[in-house]
């Protein structure tokens, strides 16, 4: 099948005849050229996408409460702006500190747009609203991404961050369209509904969200293996090169920039539809560095890296908000230590353990993992309680000074809980600084193990 | 007028800030020749290859790429015109693999350009044409190692590779040896004379051995001047070239003097 001549294509290795001397070498890598070399690979990728697509089938069968499915909805919702964020944050190198303009502008259009079909001025499915949405963001990443994607790199960045306030700041100035401090409020059951469809039930717009996360991530894969998705890897890495085979940077990231800017749409045209009310909050920087914050917590080396990143960030702004007032400390601390120690993210984590475990390693560091894990409880824990007694005392002076804290009461002011609290996280943390050094140890030299097996591979072939 | 040359400089000027680089650098080369640029130290051979490849423009003169006025061009325009470069340090995209190197430097000649619409693997002319050409720098072993993970051998040919793989006529390699053993020049050496048949080549070098086995003519550059430009042996009879070179020759030994 690779041997046949390819018809109409006329690169050099198809020109005319060889001559008998030659043959031998072309036919040896017809034989095995090596982008046939990953098929078995393939039949994986289907394995992946099915089981993304039934997880997301499944989950709100598994988790149905109301607060589950919304948080599911919202887990599609930020699944798709992640990514969107990572086609240039990881892909194309190019951090935006802005990019909530595209989902948050979006949303308003989505909103306008709902209202309109509800009052009969537009005859439009609900369940296409987020492609409109998704229109308008394009179109915003058009016109505002001529000006962002002149420049690279820390630039870039800085104009980014002052497109991002200017939306931000016009926001504030036109209450007609965005509405002003209330924001606008739409009803999402609006015209004819579809199949008994009204998209009423939470679990019915649950599904319209996971359709479009999962169409929207394929597109998004597909994506990264065309010629622009490549190029756009070359230009991240490295793009005074790019502009010497050929291609123009600036048109590579205009260009990536704008599909980013489709997508985020369609993920904010979702949110609107899931909120049913828009406010001027969702164009503004803190969302935007939420973007930036989970997606790099995900990871942004590889592809899948921002939807673990999606997923943590619903859970931490509505689960970890719940539980304790320092969310915003813990997340902080979070991202600080990801970035000192971990910086592919939890995505490159788990490939990094992928490759131990396939070269059969994995199970002598599993000794090291629990004893990490269970220090770094113990560490948490103990920090976990001052921080909870400083808030207590800070914030909550008129409760007294009992508090709950993991089940148990402790007095915020009594020097056996703080004392107590400082051993613990003193302990866990000596301990926890042993067992990392042995774990250092340990991962360095299975490391090497895997080098050698490697070589060693390498000299069969 | 129309020129029979490959690439041609006339009286090129280069300057930055108040200090002139290039003085009116002169040089036609017809196509299919193999040029070596040679000359001291700062003599300004590295800025004659950024302003021909468009990395820099110039201050005033005229280039030409067969015989079409390619200056004030950036370097994706002259690309596109038929010219390509090395780097003198290597300029790799460093997390992609080296098929994927060779392959992105393949896309733009093959007519792929911006597309989003066709699936890489589907380009059944880039992959072959990507495929030839690392298996032309010999890297077909490494084809799936990233380029930051290969020797510094491996990085030069793959340098080589990215500028060759086009297709360019033109081609420009910016010490292509540099930093190499012996052995490693001479394989390299062949391999550069295998991957240019039948392009016009200049290339900057400092190795002799390189210059008189590679190239058909060599141009002297003295002081952002080509003081000579011929073959081989006419190039080292000259009274000037021995000049200037005798003259570095005596700067070095006084430079190592006075270091001691």
């Amino acid at each position: 099948m690779t041997a046949a001549a390819s018809g109409p294509s006329a690169g050099p290795p198809q020109a005319g005849p060889h001559p008998p001397g030659g043959s031998t070498a072309v036919s040896r890598r017809r034989g095995a050229p090596a982008y046939y070399r990953f098929k078995p690979y393939n039949v994986g990728r289907w394995v992946v996408w099915g089981l993304y697509a039934v997880v997301m089938w499944v989950a709100p069968m598994v988790w149905g409460s109301s607060l589950a499915l919304t948080m599911l909805s919202q887990m599609g919702i930020a699944v798709i702006a992640c990514l969107a964020f990572n086609m240039l944050l990881g892909q194309g190198g190019m951090l935006s500190f802005g990019h909530a303009v595209y989902s948050g502008l979006g949303s308003f259009f989505a909103i306008h747009t709902l209202n309109m079909v509800s009052k009969g001025q537009l005859s439009l499915p609900v369940s296409m609203v987020p492609l409109v949405a998704g229109f308008f963001g394009m179109l915003f990443a058009l016109m505002l991404g001529f000006v962002t994607t002149r420049k690279a790199g820390t630039p870039f960045a800085m104009i980014t961050l002052g497109v991002g306030e200017l939306v931000w700041a016009m926001s504030l100035m036109f209450p007609g369209f965005f509405g002003g401090e209330g924001g606008i409020s739409g009803n999402r059951v609006a015209g004819q509904p579809f199949l008994g469809i009204t998209f009423g039930p939470q679990v019915q717009l649950y599904y319209l969200i996971a359709l479009y996360a999962f169409v929207c991530t394929a597109a998004m894969f597909a994506f990264t293996r065309t010629p622009l998705g490549r190029m756009l890897n070359a230009v991240r890495d490295n793009p005074e090169r790019v502009e010497f085979i050929g291609y123009n940077t600036q048109y590579v990231r205009y260009f990536a920039f704008i599909a980013s800017g489709f997508f985020m749409g369609i993920s904010g045209g979702l949110a609107a539809l899931n909120f049913e009310i828009v406010t001027a909050e969702v164009v503004n920087a803190l969302r935007s560095g939420a973007f930036l914050l989970f997606t790099f917590l995900g990871g942004a080396v590889f592809f899948f890296g921002p939807i673990i990143g999606a997923v943590l960030m619903v859970l931490a702004l509505v689960l970890l908000s719940e539980i304790t007032q320092a969310w915003l400390l813990y997340m902080g601390l979070v991202f600080t230590f990801m970035v000192m120690y971990a910086p592919g993210g939890i995505s490159a984590l788990i490939m990094m353990n992928l490759r131990v475990a396939s070269f059969g390693k994995l199970r002598p560091l599993l000794g090291c993992y629990l004893a990490l894990a269970g220090t770094g409880a113990g560490i948490l824990v103990g920090a976990g309680a001052m921080i909870e007694m400083v808030y207590h005392l800070q914030l909550n002076v008129a409760l007294g000074d009992q508090m709950k804290f993991m089940g148990a009461t402790i007095n915020a002011k009594g020097l056996d809980s703080w004392f107590g609290a400082a051993l613990v996280l003193l302990v866990s943390t000596a301990l926890f600084e042993m067992t990392r050094r042995e774990f250092v140890r340990q991962w360095g030299s299975t490391q090497e193990e895997i080098e050698r097996e490697i070589k060693k591979r390498e000299a069969l072939v | 007028m129309t020129s029979n040359y490959a690439i041609e400089l006339r009286d090129v000027r280069k300057s930055f800030g108040k200090t002139e680089i290039i003085r009116g650098a002169t040089l036609a080369v017809t196509a299919g020749e193999r040029v070596a640029i040679i000359g001291p130290n700062g003599a300004g051979k590295s800025t004659l290859f950024n302003l021909m490849s468009g990395r820099f423009g110039s201050t005033s003169g005229d280039i030409l790429l067969n015989g079409r006025k390619i200056d004030g061009l950036k370097p994706f325009e002259i690309n596109r015109l038929g010219l390509a470069r090395s780097f003198q340090v290597s300029n790799l995209f460093t997390r992609l693999s080296v098929f994927e190197n060779i392959r992105c430097a393949v896309l733009w000649s093959m007519g792929y350009r911006y597309a989003f619409w066709k699936f890489l693997a589907d380009l059944r002319d880039a992959n072959d044409r990507a495929e030839q050409v690392v298996e032309m720098i010999k890297l077909h072993k490494r084809r799936d190692v990233l380029a930051m993970n290969l020797t510094y051998a491996e990085q030069r040919a793959l340098e080589i590779g990215i500028t060759i793989a086009g297709g360019a006529s033109v081609i420009l390699l910016d010490e292509p040896t540099a930093g190499m053993s012996k052995s490693e020049t001479a394989r390299f050496v062949n391999l550069i004379r295998e991957v240019t048949v039948g392009k016009t080549l200049l290339t900057v070098e400092h190795d002799m051995g390189v210059v008189f086995g590679l190239a058909d003519k060599i141009a002297v550059l003295v002081y952002g001047e080509v003081i000579a430009y011929d073959v081989p042996e006419a190039v080292r009879s000259d009274a000037r070239v021995q000049e200037a070179y005798l003259g570095s020759v005596l700067a070095d030994a006084q430079a190592a003097e006075a270091a001691r």
